[in-house]
């Protein structure tokens, strides 16, 4: 192995959070190098509007994706199970490159309600202790939705997300979502043009008595320049968002908002095709000294640094503190332990209308982040009393793509091949919608994340081994928000109207969602979590980690606004705070 | 005793720095403002060593004459400009001769730093003096024969070459006479974008009018307002230069050099400077020709290939994106009777430069794989000729040499 000169800041992973840390850190002067195990990617010369939008190549095989032969997870529902490897990503695809997931995501760009961050608090204050599941560990987030509200601002800004306020410093905004919490500032872009499908679910939930609003969009609306200087394109609309890159520089990402900047500065450094294997500590265990990683030759370096900051996917920043032995494994029998635990997920369905021949969607005019949503089921929104559950779901009425290879859809009992199976998605492909539920998925003490004892990754690695499991709390909750679609749907016009309620066991093999949240949760208390309110390690003080493992658990909505949020909270505490006393936890345990 | 030897030591120590030292201190303002004029000159555009950063040399220039071989000015004794001296210097900038009388090639401007006064061609020199000296061997006979008979170039300079001085017009500002300076002297914008006779000297009466390089065309920046910048304003021509990205479009290919190793680094002041110059020197050009009929057959194929595969980004009036895709409507560039820079990012794409003032540089993918050259030339023909533009229709012949002439490395050039 061989040394390298030390740095001040090491960064793993340069996605969403290793970007804006890295742009930040290296603007407030520092050294910083990032170690991204996957490629170099730029918009310019991967994302080429002649070759991005292939079907084929991104969505069917999964280009700009990890690789299982790299790494991947063992995945169980129950600790009396044997995990198995996942040897085909399929409910989750975990990103890899630069850019990371912020590349392929949808760009759906969320903020949490007030409540979900004091989840516990809420619902014991409100509807009882009662109403929290037995073996049910959710519990409050160690910061409050105001101390994030400008770093949302500031995530919105960088992104230049369109969308309509709906509550702006407390005033309730016409055209808005009025269950958000309070805004600083209105959405930098207006919001995207709505389409037949969303004008029809906004009159229908309207009608309900609900309160229907554009969903907050990474897809750009309008040209646009961010506060680092960097320039967005209005989205065409082409169909090609969610598991491909932007050609257009419309969707925002680390690669269109950070990396242009990012790149320029002198300071920092980026090394692709490096895998980091471990972080380095002190004998003691209470200083990370650096990182260990491997080339794509195969050699190992160590890289010093003063500060390192764990940002890879929320699951990769786990396994890395795992492997790295720092912090207590959670360990559900003797409920012991912090790493690994309030691993939590996403709990999806909703109902598709099959409409008349006359009501053409042409759907293939989508985007990513397209919709027309309702928050009036969302997260404690509507009144829980004698629902028996907590939580909530968003409901969506998107236009994402209608992409020729996988979109084949039939009316309800058609035949599965042949020519009346042709002639039934003749009959259907332009005259159907659906409308979706994105559900809360709550923390359980049987629902965690540690080290599998049997498998390994290319490296000799124990790979991470996933038990969940979607539980009866969330199915009741998912089933009663889905129930909401269908009358929706039916409102909307549609001559027949199918539903689909989530139902377990969690399955590896149909996508889902990659919305992979805790295992590194952040907590008031040494006790609960793995990292402090700063996002800074309760051990190791000089070791800061980012993205959705910090969430204790998962809200009614994607999670990439909040992991923004939280980088910037987190960057403040470093530049303000962390950075006049190296070394120096920022709360005492 | 003691204290005396220390001094005596730390004379010595000095009289041995002053000379190894490639900058004298005292100096340093005249270093700064060759630093400068070295900018404003692009030296590097061309001159870019192999490292990226030094000016080494070692790039073959294209030229209709052959390839030349671009030499290392760095003050290296063996393979740069180390035994050079400012007389030297000043000979090669003004006379187009290299020490001991053989003749330089005037690919190397001369015929426009000739007009740079003795003062700043020593500023240039102190500054390349006070760089590193890089060793780099750089092959000087590349160009074949007969061009590779340096004395030939002593009956071109008599034909195309007067040595001289730039003289100010004093019925002008001093924006105005700072801009001609800049522009006819170390700016040298004349190399690419005047037309040059059989002999690559300038095309007697056309200066500034455009021109053909390296299978592109430097647009005329007369004050032209269909065919070069007298519909510009001036804030637009300082943001073009500065960022290289306007309302209207961006630096791309040459161009693009140009603005990230010089014009982005020049003042302000400057700018406007040539902004000025090139505004009031004077409109020239061709008038605007009959626009070819929408209801032409190629304009028509053209405006359907158009609504495939240019107007999500360009959009459907051609009016592009502020600062991120270019403006087609109005469009200077491609509205040169020579269709050269439409066809090449067409078919070999290009990607815009980026700046300190505009770091993203969106790129124009190659559409050689998907368009034929009767596609391509109708697509141009339909761009020339819509939303006011007006321009001669572009042939497959003329589509059939540029595909030749790009023939190699698609730009953005990963796939």
């Amino acid at each position: 192995m061989s040394r390298l000169p030390k740095k001040d800041v090491v960064i793993v992973g340069l996605g969403w959070t290793g970007s804006i840390m890295a742009h930040e850190l290296a603007m407030a002067g520092l050294d910083v190098v990032a170690i991204e195990r996957g490629p170099w990617r730029d918009t310019a010369a991967d994302y080429n509007i002649g070759t991005a939008p292939d079907e084929l190549r991104y969505a069917v095989r999964q280009d700009i994706f990890l690789r299982p032969a790299q790494d991947t997870q063992t995945a169980r529902n129950s600790p009396d199970q044997m995990a198995l490897p996942i040897r085909k990503y399929g409910s989750y695809l975990p990103g890899n490159g630069v850019g990371g997931a912020g590349v392929h995501w949808n760009g759906h760009t969320w903020r949490f309600f007030p409540s979900d961050f004091r989840l516990r608090s809420h619902y014991v204050e409100r509807y009882g202790a009662g109403i929290i599941p037995e073996d049910c560990t959710v519990q409050d987030w160690p910061v409050s939705y105001d101390e994030l509200e400008p770093h949302y601002d500031f995530f919105e800004k960088v992104n230049g997300t369109s969308g309509k306020a709906g509550n702006l410093k407390g005033a309730i905004q016409p055209g808005g979502n009025p269950f958000e919490g309070w805004r600083s500032d209105e959405y930098p872009t207006r919001p995207l043009s709505p389409n037949l499908a969303q004008t029809m679910f906004q009159k229908a939930a309207t009608d309900l008595g609900m309160h229907p609003f554009p969903l907050p969009s990474g897809n750009i609306s309008e040209a646009y320049t961010n506060p680092y200087g960097v320039r967005l394109a209005p989205c065409t609309y082409c169909g090609f968002c969610e598991w491909f890159g932007c050609a257009n520089y419309s969707k925002a990402s680390p690669l269109t908002c950070v990396m242009p900047a990012l790149v320029r500065q002198p300071n920092f450094e980026a090394r692709t095709l490096c895998e980091v294997t471990r972080v380095n500590t002190t004998p003691d265990g209470k200083m990370a000294t650096g990182v260990t990683y491997v080339d794509a030759d195969g050699r190992e370096w160590e890289q010093p640094a003063d500060l390192v900051l764990l940002c890879a996917y929320a699951l990769f920043n786990v396994r890395l503190l795992m492997v790295s032995k720092i912090g207590a494994q959670y360990d559900p029998a003797s409920n012991t332990g912090t790493l690994g635990r309030n691993y939590a997920y996403q709990t999806n369905a909703g109902s598709v209308g099959y409409f008349s021949k006359d009501t053409n969607f042409n759907s293939f005019a989508g985007a990513g982040s397209l919709g027309m949503m309702a928050d009036d089921y969302n997260g404690d929104n509507f009144d829980h009393t004698g629902l028996s559950f907590i939580g909530g779901a968003n409901i969506n009425c998107t236009t994402t793509n209608a992409r020729p290879i996988r979109t084949h859809p039939t009316q309800p009992g058609a035949p599965k091949w042949g020519s009346a199976w042709k002639r039934s998605m003749v009959d259907t492909v332009n005259h159907y919608q659906s409308v979706g539920t994105q559900g809360s998925s709550m923390a359980y003490r049987d629902c965690y994340l540690d080290l599998d004892p049997t498998y390994t990754d290319r490296l000799g690695r124990p790979l991470m081994r996933m038990t969940f499991d979607f539980k009866e709390n969330d199915l009741k909750m998912s089933r009663h928000v889905v129930d909401k679609t269908a009358e929706i749907v039916r409102a909307m016009g549609a001559e027949k109207v199918t539903t689909s309620y989530k139902k377990g066991p969690w399955s590896v093999v149909p996508y889902q969602t990659t919305h992979n949240t805790g295992g590194a949760v952040m907590s008031s208390t040494p006790r609960d979590g793995v990292v402090n309110r700063y996002t800074q390690h309760w051990d190791v003080p000089n070791l800061f980690v980012a993205g959705a493992c910090l969430f204790p658990q998962n809200a009614g909505y994607n999670p990439t606004g909040t992991v923004g949020a939280l980088t910037y909270w987190a960057l403040e505490a470093i530049k303000n705070h962390y950075l006049k006393n190296p070394g120096e936890a920022l709360v005492q345990a | 005793m003691m204290r005396s030897t220390i001094l005596a030591a730390t004379l010595l120590a000095a009289t041995a720095m002053a000379t190894a030292a490639k900058a004298d201190p005292d100096n340093f303002t005249e270093v700064q403002r060759g630093r400068y004029l070295a900018t404003a000159g692009d030296c590097m555009g061309c001159h870019i060593g192999p490292d990226g950063k030094s000016l080494a040399g070692g790039n073959l220039l294209e030229t209709p004459f052959g390839k030349i071989s671009v030499p290392n000015i760095t003050p290296d004794n063996e393979t740069g400009i180390g035994h050079w001296s400012a007389q030297d210097f000043y000979e090669a900038m003004h006379e187009g001769k290299r020490p001991g009388g053989t003749h330089l090639y005037p690919a190397f401007p001369y015929t426009a730093f000739t007009k740079m006064p003795r003062a700043d061609t020593d500023a240039i020199y102190a500054y390349l003096r006070a760089q590193e000296g890089v060793t780099n061997r750089v092959d000087r006979d590349t160009l074949p024969f007969p061009f590779n008979i340096r004395l030939l170039m002593a009956g071109w300079n008599w034909l195309n070459f007067t040595p001289g001085a730039f003289r100010p017009d004093p019925q002008k500002s001093a924006a105005y006479n700072r801009g001609a300076y800049l522009v006819e002297g170390p700016a040298h914008c004349g190399l690419c974008h005047t037309p040059r006779n059989f002999m690559g000297g300038d095309k007697d009466g056309e200066h500034l009018q455009g021109g053909a390089l390296q299978g592109w065309f430097a647009p005329s920046i007369t004050a032209n307002k269909r065919l070069g910048i007298g519909a510009w304003s001036e804030a637009e021509i300082v943001d073009y230069l500065r960022s290289g990205h306007t309302e209207r479009g961006a630096a791309s290919g040459p161009m693009g050099e140009v603005v990230a190793y010089s014009t982005s680094r020049m003042t302000g002041e400057d700018l406007r400077a040539i902004a000025t110059y090139l505004r009031e020197r004077g409109a020239a050009g061709a008038a605007a020709p009959q626009p070819v009929a929408a209801g032409d057959a190629r304009m028509q194929a053209g405006a359907a290939i158009y609504e495939d595969s240019c107007a999500a980004c360009h959009t459907r009036d051609g009016s592009g994106v502020a600062g991120m895709f270019p403006r087609l409507a109005d469009n200077q560039l491609v509205q040169q009777p020579d269709p050269a820079g439409i066809l090449h990012v067409v078919l070999q794409g290009s990607q815009s430069v980026p700046t300190p003032q505009a770091v993203t540089a969106p790129a124009m993918p190659s559409l050689r794989w998907r368009l034929t050259d009767q596609q391509v030339a109708d697509v141009a023909t339909f761009i020339r000729n819509s939303w006011g533009n007006a321009a001669a229709a572009v042939t497959t012949d003329q589509v059939k040499a540029m595909r030749e002439a790009t023939a190699g490395i698609a730009m953005p050039q990963r796939h």
